[in-house]
């Protein structure tokens, strides 16, 4: 097997490339955001004692970290468009679809484990530390400020990042319901070219670059801002 | 939903199963079950995390690379080249369970290790000093003293793992590998107007099984750790 | 009396840090000696070396005539003759007390189940646990999982034992059960090296006292002599803190 570098650099192959790359990102950043609104709003959500929307975000928590991805994705590209108002559905179609729903996809899915990580750095901080802040004379946005998030996000932003690295390696399953991103577009350079070597090596050192990049930053956090010791 | 439960149910359930190979969610199990234990990805596992705990330099950064290489690309990819390099390297077809199989090994072997890993930076540096003082060698001081104890810490992972594998799974039928997600293709291709529910029963497969373990794991978590709270 | 533990221009650095610098010193067959000196002195990075616990990078460690740090040695086998006791007792919390005693004489030694069985169960008799050997770790206090530890470290039936501050970790009330232990064996002719804050039994026990600090011995004297007339300035000064704490009063307020 020789490998040929000319090939990945030639002219038919280099912008299919980055296009899927280009995709993937696009994916990734979209999904990232649009999950972390959501988790946002659930952890508020949780907040409210209503029994039932207590019940009800657990239910929506639990769903998506107990089916896989990519069923998720099948549900929203396959299932959804059964459900929605014909205009709606019109309307969808004139864009990206397989992009839309993918992303909805990715982004809900994150969120329900986003909302979690957040949740678990919440926790850790006792009640006592709110008091304690209060005591000293801070306000409660300074006490927020100062005392809670600096001691929560310690907690909570290495398993974010975690989740943040699963999501964009994710972003591959969406090639399942034919979004252009880095995976598919590997398999359809290879299909129509039959050069494997070249293709795989390329979208693998992709992924692996980006990939270390976020445990590079997940790792960095961890040394710049240790958890406190545990009392 | 229920009806297509009730239609395609043993579909679901066995694939085309006994006429065809066994497929739909009991291959889903076969397929986690053997890519996460049963001899393959775990004994690979413990051989990574020792490598990557021990001092032999050259062993360490070999580990460390192949940890950290498959944590870094997706699952699709490494069934992609399994399927690409497999026949190339041993030269003959290679049904697509087994190329599966073969990536899921590779791939979680890197996850496992770092179960293992945590299992054994997890407990007091003081075992392996107090095992070498009375004199036995680190192979020994590994097999009766260390091992024992963090393989027990770390069941509870091992069996979110295997829930993480259960769905990972679900993306190999894009090699034609007969699991539960393959059988819900052909029932939607067959039933063309009813995807929703095809493929909310689908999902519910997945739910109900990994749930359970899910709260399994939170259950024997729960249990070892009261074994170490237990009053000294 | 032959030498049991010879000490010859042993150096040891962490990083930068200068840790053991330079010592040189014998205990003899049968003795006690007490080794004690302010935190971070290097009390537990010696003992430590006696064993090799930790590497060091100068000079030359004899056990029993032994070159302890020669490369090529079977650390194991050298190591099995040498008791070690830590200040965390560091049992092993999956196994039995008895488990925990027989498992050196099994692996180590080679014993059958049953001899090292019937050893252990006289160990744990001999440290006042005869009705606890199937206790488990985490059902024992403090002081029981100590005496334990010291069975443990009998049942390699070596002749020297190294003990590294093995009560600092215990309730004040069962200090008492482990020294009466130490005491027992040091009467029965055990060489002991014990690093320990209790002047009390270093006063009773030891035949020697090493005073260390900055990673030397400073001091090397009979107890008598040490706790009445310390030579070095910085001994001086450590006595008086053990003997009398500086309470609350010196405190600015
Ligand atoms: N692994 C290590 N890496 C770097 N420095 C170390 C290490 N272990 C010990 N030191 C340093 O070496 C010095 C001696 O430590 P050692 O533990 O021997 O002191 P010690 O006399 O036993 O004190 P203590 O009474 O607190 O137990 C200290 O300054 C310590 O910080
Ligand atoms: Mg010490």
């Amino acid at each position: 097997m020789d490998f040929q570098l000319s090939f990945l650099l030639s002219a038919d192959v280099l912008p299919l490339l980055f296009k899927g790359m280009a995709t993937t990102v696009r994916l990734f950043a979209c999904a990232w955001v649009l999950g972390m609104l959501v988790a946002l709003l659930l952890v508020g959500l949780r907040a409210v004692p209503w029994r039932w929307l207590d019940w009800l975000v657990a239910v929506f928590v639990e769903y998506h970290r107990n089916v896989p991805t990519v069923v998720q994705i099948m549900v929203w590209y396959f299932g959804m468009p059964e459900i929605l108002p014909r205009d709606i559905k019109l309307w969808i179609n004139r864009g990206d679809t397989e992009f839309l729903f993918a992303m909805i996809a990715l982004a809900l899915n994150a969120s329900a484990f986003f909302a979690e990580d957040i949740r678990s750095g919440m926790r850790t901080v006792p009640h006592t530390q709110l008091e304690a802040a209060r005591s000293i004379g801070l306000s409660a946005f300074g006490a927020l400020w100062h005392v809670i998030l600096p001691q929560a996000l310690r907690i909570s932003v290495p398993p974010l990042i975690n989740r943040a690295l699963i999501l964009f390696k994710d972003t591959s399953l969406a090639m399942a319901i034919g979004v252009v991103e880095m995976t598919y577009q590997t398999k359809a350079i290879e299909n129509l070219t039959f050069r494997s070597m070249e293709v795989f090596v390329a979208a693998t050192l992709f992924y692996l670059v980006a990939s270390l990049v976020l445990m590079a930053l997940g790792a960095w956090f961890n040394q710049r801002f240790p958890p406190a010791h545990k009392g | 939903m229920l009806d297509i439960l009730h239609e395609y149910g043993l579909m679901f359930l066995v694939g085309t199963w006994p006429v065809g190979p066994l497929g739909g969610f009991a291959n889903t199990l076969v397929l986690a079950g053997l890519g996460l234990g049963l001899g393959l990805s775990f004994p690979l596992a413990m051989l990574l995390a020792l490598a990557r705990t021990g001092s032999i330099r050259w062993l360490k950064m070999l580990a460390t690379v192949w940890v950290y290489t498959f944590r870094g690309i997706p699952l699709v990819m490494v069934v992609f080249w399994a399927y690409f390099l497999l026949p190339v390297m041993i030269d003959t077809t290679v049904p697509a369970f087994a190329t599966a199989l073969a990536a899921i090994v590779v791939y979680e072997s890197a996850f496992l290790a770092e179960i293992v890993r945590a299992g054994l930076d997890g407990l007091p540096k003081g075992q392996m000093e107090a095992a070498r003082s009375i004199g036995l060698s680190y192979a020994q001081a590994m097999k009766s003293v260390i091992l024992p104890q963090a393989l027990l810490n770390i069941i509870p992972s091992l069996v979110s793992q295997f829930v993480s594998t259960i769905k990972a799974t679900s993306i190999v039928y894009i090699i034609g590998v007969q699991e539960i997600t393959f059988s819900a293709q052909q029932i939607n291709s067959i039933e063309m107007t009813r995807a929703l529910s095809v493929f909310l029963v689908l999902a519910a497969f997945y739910f109900v099984a990994c749930l359970e373990l899910s709260q399994f794991a939170r259950w024997l978590e729960a249990r070892i750790r009261a074994r170490q709270l237990r009053p000294a | 009396m032959p030498d049991m533990i010879d000490l010859q221009h042993v150096n040891k650095w962490y990083g930068q840090y200068h840790a053991l610098n330079d010592v040189t010193n014998q205990v003899k067959k049968g003795e006690v000696v007490v080794v004690c000196g302010p935190s971070g002195s290097g009390k537990s990075t010696m003992i430590r070396t006696l064993n090799r616990l930790e590497p060091i990078q100068g000079g030359r460690i004899f056990v029993n005539g032994e070159d302890i740090h020669a490369v090529g040695r079977d650390i194991n086998v050298l190591r099995a003759g040498i008791g070690f006791v830590f200040q965390q007792f560091n049992l092993f919390p999956h196994l039995s007390a008895r488990e925990n005693v027989m498992l050196s004489p099994l692996k180590v030694a080679g014993m059958t189940k049953a001899e090292a069985s019937e050893l252990a169960a006289g160990l744990l008799e001999k440290v006042g646990l005869g009705h606890r050997i199937d206790s488990m770790p985490a059902q024992l206090s403090g002081g029981q999982q100590q005496r334990v530890a010291i069975a443990r470290a009998l049942a390699q039936k070596s002749p020297l034992i190294l003990f590294d501050e093995p009560t600092s970790a215990l309730d004040p009330e069962m200090v008492g059960e482990v020294l009466s232990v130490m005491k027992q064996l040091a009467a029965e002719g055990m060489t002991m090296v014990v690093v320990t804050h209790e002047m009390g039994f270093a006063q009773e026990v030891a035949d020697r006292i090493w005073f260390m600090d900055a990673g030397q011995i400073l001091e090397d004297s009979l107890p008598a002599e040490f706790f009445s007339n310390p030579q070095h300035p910085r001994a001086r000064k450590f006595l008086s803190d053990v003997l009398e704490p500086r309470g609350a009063a010196t405190l600015p307020y």
